[in-house]
């Protein structure tokens, strides 16, 4: 069979090998050529120096599983056989971000203090994907404990490079995620979202990223980070994929006590559906940005980049046309303490969930022989850990320590208790606004170089200004692909809605799809897919 | 402004972080801590009325949506060994670690 099989998503190859026009064992075979021709090494902590052929690939990958894929693949397509129906996804690629525990695999959380970290069980998320009859591929790279948005803090190199500019980062920090999807090694990733963790690489790889509302997906088996802002999503090349795979990983689990107990709608039942008289926001709040200057340190109130803003107009134009009501003017005044907040409830939550990394039960011990337990949790520690955990812990001590936690940690509860009922105003069905959705853009910027943002934690965290508000709010949020900057880069929008609206935001996402789907740049490859790239 | 978190500040926070630096690392974090301390600032000066509690977390999670408490039953695992094999060090099936540290009270 010559069809390019990498192209393909989820439910078309899930159809063709229900049809058994094509088997599980094949589309995984495509799948393994792909990543042997565009991945390139592995992330490793003993990297060495980076080559130029290193620089040509796209590293997504820390893990291939290809032996556990291709048994998985054989079992799909014997069950076809055997008259069975093995799931929804049936024989459909995906990788996992390497934040998600699989039972036997190593689940290092992009950290060499997990590096040698074996997990004894399987993440929910990972477990129902398999159930619906997907193949896991691999585990793919991340910034170090999800902390970043460029993949580029990872302890294994080399890291993630943007399958569309190779200079560029892919984001992060499920950078792995959305570069193995738009580098067509699968039509599906897992990730997870703190701050827009899911939504802004997806932005910068120009792939579809969801992060669902807040105890939509169980998150048993989930490497913690923040657990108040935490949770899991799919990446996927489309609309209609990312709807399928939430349908699959969400829902109740009696493993995970903040796993809302709702039972989760048919994503797909209504996704082409009209959207006429929807409500879209807008909102100024969305359209300007903070810069902290990095020589300063000033923090500058700059116009969003105009390609942004454009397709920003553009996407609320195309709504109006399909008969959707657009609402100018929505207040959304406390999206920009967003980072603030952020800066201070994600370090004291982090700082809590990294103390469990001491050397003694699993993980990194230092071979160094030490004079007792505590210089032996420092030298562990000190090894194990990169700078920006370091760095977040310290944060997250200095910011809750009883002299000064009134003045920022438990402000910053409050500040989110503004931030969330910015969002329940404008959702609110009998309020002012009764929105549907709010349009935004996804991201300040573009993908941005290697080393152009990395070492300035503040400039770091601010490429997650437009995302984190919804994570302090606990709604949810999908960003889709709407074109290509001048340099060629993706350009993004991104859909906010209500607490466990996801089927709305699906098909007003699929409705912009529809729309644009006659456009040139739809029909454009990643560099990393050009011959001779 | 001058530094909130002075060397000896910082030095506090990292004995407290259970971490080691060197004289490098300790530099670059405590300018980092400082910049991002800057726009943490930021929280003082928003007018927050009253009324405003602190949020553990965005979503409210009403009893209607809330996964009911589950039994306080024990769960054997099923396979221990795995577990401990993860440990970097044991000894009759115990974990081993070095002396931990202590103080005779009076």
């Amino acid at each position: 069979m010559t069809m390019d099989l990498c192209g393909f998503s989820a439910y078309e190859i899930s159809a063709l090998i229900h049809r058994r026009e094509i088997s599980a064992v094949e589309v995984l075979e495509a799948a393994l050529r792909r990543v042997e021709a565009v991945d390139g090494r592995p992330g490793s902590i003993e990297p060495g120096e980076l080559t130029l052929e290193d620089l040509q690939k796209v590293h997504a990958l820390i893990n291939l599983t290809a032996n556990r894929a291709r048994a998985r693949a054989e079992t799909v397509d014997q069950m076809l056989a055997a008259g069975e129906d093995p799931g929804p996804l049936a024989g459909v690629p995906f990788t996992v971000k390497d934040i998600f525990c699989v039972r036997g695999t190593p689940s290092t959380a992009g950290s060499r203090i997990l590096a040698n970290f074996c997990a004894p069980y399987t993440a929910t998320p990972v477990e129902r994907m398999e159930a619906a009859g997907a193949v896991m591929l691999g585990k793919v790279n991340m910034d170090e404990f999800a902390f970043g948005s460029s993949c580029e803090s990872s302890a294994f190199q080399p890291s993630p490079r943007n399958p569309w500019k190779l200079d560029r980062v892919p984001g992060g920090s499920s950078g792995g995620s959305t570069a193995s999807v738009a580098a067509g090694e699968a039509p599906l990733s897992l990730g997870t979202d703190t701050a827009g963790s899911i939504r802004q690489p997806a932005a910068f790889c120009g792939v579809v990223g969801v992060k669902p509302t807040y105890g939509r997906v169980s998150r048993y088996g989930l490497i913690a980070f923040a657990s108040s802002l935490d949770c899991p999503g799919p990446v996927a090349r489309n609309v209609t994929d990312a709807a399928l795979a939430l349908k699959m990983i969400a829902g109740p689990d009696p493993h995970d006590g903040s796993a809302a107990v709702l039972p989760v709608p048919d994503y797909l039942a209504a996704l082409e559906e009209s959207i006429r008289g929807m409500r879209i926001g807008l909102s100024p709040d969305y359209f300007r940005i903070t810069y902290p200057d990095p020589q300063t340190g000033e923090l500058l109130q700059l116009p969003l980049p105009a390609e942004i803003e454009q397709v920003v107009r553009q996407a609320a134009e195309i709504y109006a046309g399909l008969g959707a009501e657009i609402v100018e003017d929505v207040p959304m005044p406390n999206n920009r303490h967003g980072i603030p907040t952020y800066f201070v409830i994600s370090r004291v939550e982090a700082a809590s969930n990294l103390h469990r990394y001491d050397g003694v039960k699993y993980g990194y011990r230092t071979p160094v022989q030490t004079a007792d337990l505590g210089e032996m949790y420092r030298k562990s520690r000190a090894w194990g850990f990169g700078k920006e955990p370091k760095l977040r812990i310290l944060m997250g001590m200095y910011v809750s320590a009883a002299q000064y936690s009134q003045q920022y940690y438990e402000r910053a509860l409050r500040v989110r208790t503004l931030i969330r009922r910015d969002f329940e105003q404008v959702f609110d069905p009998d309020g002012k606004y009764r929105l549907d959705a709010l349009l935004t853009p996804t991201t300040p910027t573009t993908a941005f170089a290697f080393n152009a943002v990395y070492g300035n934690s503040v400039l770091m965290q601010y490429a997650d200004q437009l995302t984190v508000a919804a994570n302090h709010a606990g709604t949810p949020g999908i960003s889709l692909p709407a074109g290509l900057d001048r340099q060629g880069l993706p350009l993004a929008i991104q859909l906010l809605g209500a607490d466990f609206c996801e089927a709305k935001l699906f098909q007003i996402g699929r409705a912009y799809e529809m729309a644009t789907a006659g456009e040139d740049w739809r029909k454009a490859q990643p560099a990393a897919l050009q011959p001779n790239s | 402004m001058s530094d909130l978190i002075t060397p000896e500040l910082f030095d506090h926070l990292v004995s407290l972080a259970a971490l080691e630096l060197d004289a490098d690392e300790a530099e670059y974090l405590r300018g980092q801590l400082n910049n991002q301390l800057k726009v943490i600032q930021e929280l003082r000066e928003i007018p927050i009325p009253e009324d405003v509690q602190p949020a553990a977390h965005g979503v409210p999670f009403p009893p209607q949506i809330s996964p009911k408490p589950r039994t306080d039953s024990w769960i054997p695992y099923q396979q221990p060994e795995e577990i401990l094999a993860q440990a970097p060090q044991v000894e009759d099936r115990y974990i081993v670690v070095p002396d931990i540290p202590h103080t005779e009270l009076e």
